[in-house]
């Protein structure tokens, strides 16, 4: 997720999209790409929270990205998706509307994001990549849980 | 290599258990050959082992402590309570080395030398009696026998033996090591390259060594493979160096037979050693050391039993998934779908029961630390303090026993810390100076029950009390039962900064200890007597990885209450609910009145579908002992669940303990019962989590 060491560096990225914007992770931390199935609410949990489901076995909470980015909620249907990515050591689900494209770049494409986003939407924006006249924001994962998510409730 | 060091490092865990429960019967008095053989068959694989790493430290030692247990062995010196306190430090000490080794850490040599300098003095004691003379132990580096002798080693390796990652080249170099050799290879049974199985086996190496060790020395190096290779060791015939001393050279043409069984060599051994005499206890000790070498048990990675773990409880889910299906197909019970289905049910469950038990492991492993901790505590408090142990053998999931450890550490500390008085404060009451601490683990109803009793003063009630007011736990004016009292410790900021001792004050208090008990499912009771002492009572689940389940629903929502804490369900009736305020409310049962709890409302799940006197009314019991009346929507049965981690991925959750998927898939939450009873005391108690909490 470290674009600022490597200047000229051949990035592979999967872009999707939220509402009408589209965003871009790095592929490396994606880990499948699955249809919605519904979540189980979790209790007292942060909005973007849409709860849990069940990955073979393993209970994966999953995030609801439009809320996350202060945008309306999603309402799932059958076409939506859920892009399952690594964050450190814990799998986590992105709800987005739809897997978009996946970009092979150099990273000097990558600009800085410009000062005016908001707290937390800057947090978790690396920078922005015009690609065919669309802009595709580049988001870092490590910053999309909650940072008190280690603590205990 | 580092696979090798952490197997002979896993393998001294193993043996120092062995070795310090092995004491500890001697000490208790049960002193036969059998028990100080596996005490000397402890100390003396770890030397081996230690010998192979180049661990001289840690060999030196282990010889002295051997030295010392041979003469015991040999009935050349009594394990008299002062030897076997001795005994017992060594053992420590060892510990201490073998941990140190691992680590690639230095020990302070004053202590090993402080013990090898008490092992001389014992050995010189001995000395006194003429018979024992030989027996005395040398100081510190063995004694090197100077007599020069050459061994025939030949070795044929089988294909097991390069299967379990052993290589050749470093037991030979390791054969090198002891003094001037030459190697020769026999490569006659080498096949062809068409006939080659790659991972076969077909050298043999035969090495001629003069050294001054004798054939233990030389096979010793083999100890790890000689299952699985063929070895033959014996003294080459034509070499002369006779006129030493008749009698041990006669000895010796025995030895000089090849043996290729362990067992046979320590036969040998012992024949020589006590030619003159022969003694019974060392008849018995080579028939205790043959018994032992049979030994149908493996290792295996424990990350290989995990994914069977999992494959199993995946295995289970989709077992419900299809049952749920052939229900919704409609089915007939007695259809040959229904009938193989439920055989397949009995299968899996017979499967997961296997695998369950496959991960078992006695309680041993944790109860053996303890010991050690007690010498070293009454040491630190100067109290006299004699641990009882039973049940050591009782089995329960390994994922248990890693979490078990702490609290029982800490309760031990308090028992003796808190629980016991001094001697003479003992003496005073008429009890005998030395206090007792009883440590026991049982089997009950399906769990495992861990007791921690002493003897000790009991808990000071008035004290604990004052205490608690002092720091704002309980109202000045609170009327409070002996057992309101008792229970007072567990209560978070009851230990602090004043009663911080050395030793169980670590800034933890025994609300720390109950709150890792119930993190795995567990409760912890005290039942405390003054003057007669205290038992605090420990009950755990057998395994952390499946749960007996109540399955509810409440507010669209499936949840499952773990059974153990439901003590009975029931339909209340209107009349019988009480509002206290406008948030909560009790229930009038038999008599008296338990607060109730609307679980949807807690984990705000929105309003509840049914009024209360339509909703289903669990009376549960939380681990401290406090009722609650849980109102949900329906009860929907009773099933095992496997419990799924939401904290591997997510982080914990307020009021659920654990998650599960159902038979259709779907992950449902399993209820953390304290937590939710304990929302109706918080809500009385502070401010600050009414407002949390309610949702009105």
């Amino acid at each position: 997720m470290d674009v600022s060491s490597a200047n000229s560096e051949i990035r592979e990225l999967i872009a999707f999209r939220v509402g009408r914007q589209e965003f871009s992770i790095n592929i490396m931390s994606v880990r499948e790409i699955r249809g919605w199935t519904s979540a189980t609410m979790l209790p007292k949990a942060p909005r973007y929270i849409r709860g849990v489901i069940n990955l073979r076995g393993a209970v994966l909470p999953i995030i609801d990205f439009a809320v996350r980015l202060g945008l309306p909620a999603t309402e799932p249907t059958a076409r939506n998706v859920i892009i399952v990515v690594q964050i450190q050591q814990k799998q986590i689900g992105l709800l987005v509307d739809a897997v978009s494209d996946i970009l092979t770049l150099n990273s000097n494409k990558i600009q800085p994001t410009p000062d005016i986003a908001s707290d937390t939407v800057s947090s978790f924006l690396r920078g922005l990549i015009p690609v065919d006249g669309r802009m595709i924001s580049l988001i870092a994962l490590d910053n999309v849980l909650p940072a008190d998510s280690a603590a205990v409730v | 290599m580092a696979e090798i060091r952490e197997v002979f490092f896993q393998e001294c865990e193993e043996q120092l258990g062995e070795l310090e429960s092995g004491l500890l019967r001697m000490e208790g008095g049960k002193k036969d050959a059998e028990t100080v053989n596996a005490v000397f068959r402890a100390v003396h694989s770890i030397k081996g082992g230690a010998g192979i790493f180049a661990l001289d430290g840690l060999v030196r030692f282990a010889h002295v402590f051997e030295t010392s247990l041979d003469a015991i062995r040999s009935g050349k010196m009594q394990a008299e309570p002062h030897v076997m306190a001795l005994l017992l430090r060594a053992a420590d000490v060892l510990m201490d080395l073998v941990r140190a080794a691992r680590k690639g850490e230095a020990v302070a040599e004053t202590r090993t030398q402080d013990l090898v300098a008490e092992f001389s003095a014992l050995a010189a004691d001995g000395g006194a009696k003429p018979a024992a003379a030989k027996a005395a132990p040398p100081p510190a580096p063995p004694v090197p026998q100077v007599r020069k002798r050459t061994w025939i080693i030949r070795l044929t390796p089988k294909a097991a033996l390069y299967a379990k990652a052993n290589e050749t080249a470093l037991l030979l170099r390791e054969l090198l090591r002891l003094g001037e050799a030459e190697v020769e290879i026999d490569t006659s049974q080498l096949p062809t390259l068409a006939d080659l199985d790659p991972e076969g086996a077909y050298l043999t190496w035969t090495v001629t060594l003069t050294t001054d060790r004798d054939a233990s020395a030389v096979r010793e190096v083999f100890e790890f493979v000689e299952d699985d290779c063929e070895l033959e060791v014996f003294e080459r015939p034509d070499f002369n160096f006779f006129g030493m001393d008749a009698p041990e050279r006669q000895a010796e043409a025995i030895e000089a037979v090849p043996a290729t069984v362990k067992a046979e060599e320590v036969h040998v051994q012992h024949d020589v050693e006590t030619a003159a005499s022969p003694h019974p206890v060392d008849v018995m000790a080579a028939q205790a050391e043959v018994s032992s070498s049979v030994s149908a048990t493996i290792r295996v990675d424990l990350d290989r039993v995990d994914r069977m773990i999992d494959l199993v409880g995946e295995l289970v889910i989709t077992e419900a998934m299809l049952n749920q299906r052939v229900l919704e197909a409609g089915l007939a019970r007695t259809s040959a779908v229904a009938m193989a289905l439920e055989e397949l049910e009995a299968l899996t469950r017979e499967i997961q029961d296997s695998v369950m038990a496959i991960r078992a492991q006695p309680v041993r492993s944790v109860f053996q630390r303890m010991p050690r901790l007690v010498r070293e505590l009454a040491i630190q408090t100067s109290k006299q303090v004699r641990l009882i142990m039973e049940g050591e053998g009782t089995e329960v999931d390994k994922t248990v026993i890693e979490r078990i450890s702490d609290p029982l550490t800490h309760m031990i500390r308090n028992a003796i810390d808190h629980g016991l008085e001094s001697p003479a404060a003992r003496l005073a009451a008429g009890k005998p100076a030395e206090g007792l601490v009883r440590l026991t683990a049982l089997h009950r109803s399906g769990r495992i029950v861990i007791e921690v009793a002493d003897d000790g003063a009991g808990i000071n009630r008035p004290v604990v009390r004052a205490k608690a007011i002092e720091r704002g736990l309980v109202g000045p004016d609170a009327q409070l039962t002996d057992d309101e009292i008792d229970n007072l410790i567990f209560l978070p900021g009851f230990s602090t900064a004043a009663t911080i001792s050395d030793i169980s004050g670590r800034g933890v208090g025994m609300d720390v200890v109950r709150r890792s008990v119930q993190a795995m499912g567990g409760r912890i009771s005290i039942a405390s007597r003054p003057g007669q002492g205290s038992t605090f009572t420990l009950s755990l689940p057998l395994t952390l990885a499946v749960l007996d389940g109540m399955v509810v629903k409440t507010s669209e929502q499936t949840l499952i209450i773990p059974l153990g804490a439901v003590l009975e369900t029931l339909r209340p009736n209107t009349a019988d609910i009480y509002p206290l305020d406008n948030r909560s409310s009790v229930l009038a049962l038999r008599g008296g009145y338990v607060p109730i709890v609307d679980v949807a409302e807690v984990l705000e799940f929105g309003q509840r579908s049914s009024v209360p006197d339509q909703s289903v009314a669990l009376l549960v019991e939380s681990e401290g002992g406090s009722r609650a009346i849980l109102l949900v929507d329906e009860i929907q049965g009773q099933r095992q669940v496997v419990i799924k981690s939401i904290e591997a991925n997510y982080r914990a959750v307020y009021g659920i303990a654990a998650a599960t998927v159902m038979g259709d898939g779907h992950v449902a939450l399993i209820l953390d019962v304290d937590a939710i009873v304990s929302v109706t005391r918080d809500s009385a108690r502070t401010d600050l989590s009414r407002s949390n909490l309610q949702v009105f």
